[in-house]
């Protein structure tokens, strides 16, 4: 029964791994690989100063989009669960949340563009409101519009699982506080946002993956002025320079499956489904 | 009822502009790919027209879109069900612990969690080496279904968690071969939820391009044709695709929905006989 299932993750997931793993240890001309067993890919990487500059923007990335992520994500995700009361108008706003997952995500990007811009919609309201004179230049092309766009794509990430996690919270476990003499914020605090807690790691999970494993966004969005480790690979690749990408690919792995590891110990996924 | 606590009008207040945050730049776009022909990537409107949407159907400078949007529905179906089948297989596989099932179980997680353009690089590198071309029938759809299969089987893990066995036991008890009990009794019961397996194989596939671009081959897919005009195309046209290629996501997923929509009413429809005396 599960022969088609190890046979797709062998052929496509742990063979291209191993591959990868191999192929960081050659040598690149300007138009072959050539196999070798050499240290060169990495002494490159560890030694070149961007490397470390790309490292700490790709975590930078990571922890911004988190903190956003969870902070709009826990609040939609309490409002659908516990002050949403009939069980229509639940599915109705979960499935208006949802939808755009199931769009595409350059396209929804490429939305911000209009918004944006040096003349975009943002900078023009704001000017016409007299809030500022000049068209701010930070707005896009920056961190900030990085930011924007993972958090915009991401936090339906967090909505999910959170939700998924709330809605199973028994209601008399709260209506013990209430009579307890909690007040609102005490038993969010107290009560729910415990409960929480596995959805919570498994957004987290989401989120921090899927940052640290981009490299559209950030070229799109950065308008190719800033990089993460993805943009450091891709790059690699147009240039044909395979076994440099491959090495920075092996750390960034690493990196991802650690930071994964670290926060598997506060979840227990497979009984959370 | 009891009466609205204030908070309840404060979070409204917040769930309503998160939800303009979420379509306000897709309809945004829908209106600017209605730009005349003289107009820009933002406001103002320099009048209205389709001329953009006439535009994607004049030949392109650059690449083959009609050639794409078909490639990438072919490949969304492939990818659908083959995530289906799969996906109900390793549900109904992983109910039992079995040999390897720990190390499968975290190769699932390994396939969600690792970038996707560590499968382009390793499958594209893979192909390479062994001397086979990439194709987006081949290296490409294998590559989307790493990406597929962990969501298709997370559901199913799901839905088996909350699945009662003695149906199964009933219908054993009654005779049922194990091939008839998953037949009649297993797959009737699961069915709503592989719609939902179903959305997400295709949507992902449609909209898949970081593990498509090293491995798709000469013949892009629709994704890879809209990433590669982010760089060279400046004008509303860009819109006009992404209005089309939404539309056509919002009209599948619209379908999706109705069936399932469907489905449960004929389910409560039909009803359960069961103690109202019914011989």
């Amino acid at each position: 029964m599960v022969s088609p299932l190890a046979i797709v993750l062998f052929f496509f997931l742990v063979l291209p791994i191993v591959m990868i793993l191999v192929v960081s240890f050659w040598r690149a001309t300007e138009f072959s690989i050539i196999p070798a067993f050499e240290f060169e890919n990495y002494e490159f990487l560890f030694g070149s100063p961007v490397t470390y500059t790309v490292f700490i923007n790709t975590f930078k990335y990571a922890i911004l989009t988190w903190v956003f992520t969870f902070l709009i994500g826990f609040t939609v995700a309490y409002y659908l669960a516990f002050h949403i009361r009939t069980q229509t108008w639940q599915i109705a706003l979960f499935l208006l949340c949802t939808i755009p997952f199931w769009t595409s995500n350059i396209i929804r990007m490429i939305s911000w563009i209009p918004f944006l811009g040096r003349n975009g919609i943002a900078n023009s309201t704001l000017i016409s409101w007299g809030v500022i004179d000049e068209p701010l230049e930070w707005l896009l092309f920056s961190d900030f519009s990085v930011v924007l766009a993972f958090v915009h794509i991401y936090t339906l990430f967090m909505v999910v699982p959170i939700f998924n996690t709330m809605m199973r919270i028994d209601k008399s476990l709260i209506e013990a506080a209430r009579d307890g003499g909690a007040s609102g914020a005490q038993i969010l605090w107290n009560v729910i946002l415990p409960l929480t807690k596995p959805g919570i790691m498994i957004g987290t999970i989401f989120v921090v993956t899927l940052v640290m494993g981009d490299f559209f966004t950030v070229r799109i969005m950065s308008g190719s002025q800033s990089a993460n480790v993805g943009r450091l690979i891709s790059n690699d690749i147009s240039l044909l320079q395979y076994p440099s990408a491959s090495a920075t690919a092996v750390v960034l792995l690493l990196t991802v499956l650690i930071t994964i590891g670290i926060l598997l110990r506060f979840v227990n996924i497979r009984k959370e489904l | 009822m009891e009466p609205r606590p204030r908070s309840f009008y404060v979070l409204t207040a917040f769930f309503t502009l998160f939800i303009l945050f979420l379509y306000g730049p897709t309809i945004t776009i829908g209106i600017l790919s209605f730009q005349g022909p003289g107009g820009g990537l933002t406001f103002p409107m320099r009048g209205v027209s389709m001329y953009w949407f006439y535009d994607l159907f004049e030949q392109q400078a650059v690449g083959d879109i009609w050639g794409s949007f078909r490639r990438s529905i072919v490949l969304g179906f492939m990818v659908m069900v083959t995530t289906i089948v799969v996906s109900v297989m390793g549900g109904l596989a992983f109910r039992k612990k079995f040999a390897g099932s720990t190390i499968l179980f975290y190769l699932i997680i390994t396939a969600l969690v690792i970038p996707s353009i560590l499968i382009s690089l390793g499958v594209g590198l893979l192909f390479s080496q062994a001397g086979i071309n990439v194709h987006w029938a081949t290296s490409g759809f294998g590559s989307q279904l790493t990406w597929t299969l962990p969501f298709g089987l997370l559901i199913m893990f799901a839905v088996f968690n909350r699945f009662d066995k003695s149906y199964e036991e009933a219908a054993r008890d009654l005779g049922a071969s194990p091939w008839q009990t998953i037949r009649h009794v297993v797959l009737p019961i699961i069915a709503p939820s592989l719609i939902g397996v179903a959305l997400f194989g295709f949507t992902l596939s449609y909209d898949e391009f970081a593990r498509t671009l090293l491995t798709s081959g000469s013949r892009n897919t629709l994704p890879l044709e809209i990433y590669g005009m982010t760089t060279n195309v400046t004008s509303p046209v860009l819109y006009a695709l992404g209005t089309l290629t939404t539309i056509f996501s919002l009209v599948i997923i619209g379908i999706f929905l109705t069936i399932a929509v469907i489905m449960n009413r004929r389910r409560a429809a039909k009803g359960n006989d069961a103690g109202k005396g019914m011989v």
